[in-house]
């Protein structure tokens, strides 16, 4: 009775193999078409510009890569977008060393990590692909450019514009930041804090809270600054997080229309607090634009118009003419307000 | 599978004991493995591969292919011995983050950077030796220990660094971290992966002490009677996957040059994945190393293939997991139908005759019919696993 079974065992044991091969090819084949098509990138100055983001399904890099893709089909190159499903700091480097194989013409990227990715970024580059990072920056040795969404002091200043036109330029005003510590909402703060000082003399900031990017907490913080200062005319909220948090809290509460609020946001989360009155503007770069603005940078370096060295200029399309800055960065210009006008044309 | 040496079920007269698996000639033993089977794989996806997508041919894909998989070649090693004594250890990724952490930090407060692997490599201990405390002395269940510590120790190392990252370390050892060995394509990690592999291969299948860790896994109760130390023998695995771990900390934060608490995060799964891939069995007691290590080349060829045919992160996730959920649940309905067969065919050796004629030794021997009362069940339970 036990002859029978050293087959049947032998074929139990293949189940693996089986299943790799037919799985496998299965992908593969359901694939083949594209590849063939697409695989054309040995050469140099070929156009064709990959974006990676820090992970996929992510509704603002899913912005980042329309607007990139609107301007490679512009200029008539191969446009890819493929990435992790997570943003860990590792998880990029796999992909790049990938791109490096198939030696595309640009790798613009989103980084995870300043350190981590730079190694493979480096050997990508060794073999003649251009790096173009954008949105997050490496290590500035290990790219040739990045394009960053705006500049400090052109973030500060419009949200110092625009509460200053929702209170009516008097009154007293409170910051619902991110974490103590987060770089770039301290810089923001600074900077409003010297222009609210220097333009705006009847403005008064009295606190600064810190809503730690987390919802409860932004929410909770806001409730607090609400009974603290009952004469409180606004709040500038610098992270999307806290200004999403402080909305939802007004909308619900005796204070909704009274306070204003403003400050840094996506469409998608503010659309229903601008809708109801809660929010009569806020402010954030286009990420379409970004994208767009990345891959025509992208382009320049393939064609070898610049090298990403202070002072270059190149055309972007729609977006005009762009001079390279200190760093090797490229601005990409004032944040764009939404408003109640305009809110329903963006989706991100 | 209340034993690992079955009485007889070809014939107590001829032959006093023998493993089942035995009756078969060596060839066929090693050519109808399991082991082979992932091999041969891994082999037909890396032909399948370099004929079909654009670029998987160079030998770079060699290079990155080790490179991205050696930390989860390196914990294999002691999960798959873990994981054969019926335990799992899900901490591993965390005790990843936590060495490279406290590599990152110790480094960075000035001490000689040598002192700081030393220094994770024993956080690495202590990590696996407290696991083991808990499974062996404490006598809780490895999979909820491990839970709580996969968010103990990633919490610690989060909380180590917050949310900055370690990233100054001197060139010469990051150099090393990415290198070649001489011109080959092949990553200098795997020299020390390969020493490690060896004396794994070794402990689990030459020495006394390996045998004991298939013991365990088939009989907890049996081993601990034919006088296996088991509390010993598990914790001694949980510490080594402790140390191992700790080790692929460092290499991968020399390799990232970057020390941060969300280091491999969710890799304690790739790790389970391809040695359950490889072969072993999650109820323990079955398994060996080289399919294991094939296991995960496996893996890593298909994310590597898909990745150049430009397929995205989901697929990848998609495919990976079916083959696992195919080859674990395929193997296990085979084995099921066949032993429903031969359950059937039991009573009437003649009918076992039809299924395949030639092979096995004990064809017709009348002392088959006599001595299988207890012998299928055995035989059963074994293959149902």
């Amino acid at each position: 009775m036990t002859t029978a079974t050293p087959r049947r065992r032998g074929l139990a044991r293949f189940v693996p193999a089986v299943a790799a091969v037919l799985g496998l090819s299965l992908v593969l084949t359901a694939c083949g078409g594209g590849d063939d098509e697409g695989g054309s990138g040995d050469g140099g100055g070929d156009l064709s510009v990959t974006f990676l983001p820090k992970n996929l399904g992510n509704p603002y890099f899913d912005a980042s890569s329309t607007g990139g893709k609107a301007a490679v089909e512009e200029f008539g190159g191969t446009f890819k977008e493929v990435g992790p499903s997570e943003s860990t700091p590792d998880s990029q480097v796999s992909y790049i060393n990938t791109l490096t194989q198939q030696g595309v013409g640009a790798i613009a990227i989103s980084a995870n990590d300043p350190e981590a990715i730079g190694d493979a970024l480096q050997e990508a580059r060794d073999a003649g692909t251009k790096v173009v990072t954008f949105d997050s920056d490496t290590n500035p040795e290990y790219r040739d450019l990045f394009v960053s969404q705006a500049d400090a002091q052109g973030i500060a200043t419009k949200q110092v514009e625009l509460i200053a036109k929702a209170i009516g330029d008097e009154g007293k005003i409170a910051i619902l930041s991110a974490s103590a510590n987060a770089t770039n909402q301290n810089e923001w703060i600074k900077l409003m804090e010297e222009d609210l000082a220097a333009n705006h003399p009847n403005i008064e900031l009295v606190e600064t809270v810190y809503g730690d990017d987390d919802d409860q907490t932004s929410f909770d913080k806001t409730a607090a600054l609400l009974q603290k200062h009952s004469d409180l005319k606004g709040i500038i909220s610098p992270t999307t997080v806290g200004i999403a948090a402080a909305a939802r809290y007004l909308s619900d509460s005796q204070y909704k229309g009274k306070v204003a609020l403003t400050g840094l946001g996506t469409p998608d989360q503010m659309r229903e607090y601008v809708k109801d009155g809660t929010v009569g503007s806020f402010a954030l770069w286009s990420p379409e634009d970004l994208g767009y603005l990345t891959a025509f940078a992208a382009k320049a370096l393939i064609d070898g118009d610049i090298k990403g060295d202070e002072g270059d200029t190149f055309e972007a399309g729609k977006l005009g003419e762009y001079t390279v800055g200190a760093d090797n960065t490229v601005i990409l210009g004032d944040p764009l307000e939404f408003n109640k006008d305009n809110i329903d044309d963006f989706n991100f | 599978m209340t034993s690992l040496i079955h009485p007889s079920d070809t014939s107590t007269q001829q032959r006093a004991r023998t493993y089942r698996d035995h009756q078969r000639p060596l060839w066929q033993r090693v050519l109808f493995s399991r082991d082979v089977a992932v091999w041969a794989a891994l082999v037909v996806v890396y032909l399948y591969a370099s004929a079909t997508v654009p670029f998987f041919d160079r030998p770079i894909t060699i290079t990155y292919l080790l490179l991205d998989v050696a930390p989860i070649l390196l914990i294999a090693l002691p999960m798959t011995l873990v994981i054969i004594t019926g335990e799992i250890d899900l901490s591993v990724a965390s005790t990843v983050a936590l060495a490279s952490v406290s590599f990152g930090v110790l480094y960075d407060k000035g001490a000689p950077i040598v002192l700081a692997a030393v220094a994770a490599l024993l956080v690495g201990v202590v990590c696996g030796a407290f696991n083991g405390f808990l499974v062996t002395v404490v006598g809780l269940p490895s999979l909820a220990v491990t839970i709580g510590t996969l968010a103990l120790y990633r919490g610690i190392a989060v909380g180590l660094l917050g949310t900055t990252a370690i990233t100054d370390f001197p060139d010469g050892w990051t150099d090393w971290a990415r290198g070649r060995i001489g011109e080959s394509d092949i990553p200098s990690i795997m020299i020390p992966f390969a020493v490690l592999a060896i004396a794994f291969i070794i402990l689990l299948h030459f020495t006394a002490f390996g045998r004991g860790v298939y013991a365990i896994g088939l009989s907890e109760g049996a081993a601990r009677f034919s006088g296996i130390r088991v509390e010993r023998t598990k914790l001694i695995l949980f510490v080594l996957a402790g140390a191992v771990s700790a080790l692929a900390g460092i290499y991968y934060t020399l390799r990232y040059g970057s020390a941060r608490g969300d280091n491999a995060n969710g890799m304690e799964l790739q790790v389970i994945a391809a040695v359950l891939l490889g072969g072993v069995s999650i109820f323990g007691g079955r398994g060996a190393l080289p399919g294991v290590i094939a296991g995960v080349l496996l893996i890593g060829a298909i994310g590597s293939a898909l990745r150049l045919a430009d397929q995205t992160a989901d697929v990848i996730n998609i495919v990976t997991g079916l083959l696992l959920v195919v080859s674990v649940v395929g193997s296990s309905v085979l084995g099921w139908i066949s032993s429903k067969r031969r359950r059937r065919g039991a009573p009437e050796p003649q009918h076992d005759s039809t299924g395949s004629g030639t092979t096995g030794s004990g064809q017709t021997e009348p002392g088959n019919t006599l001595t299988d009362t207890d012998g299928p069940v055995g035989e059963r339970e074994r293959d149902d696993r």
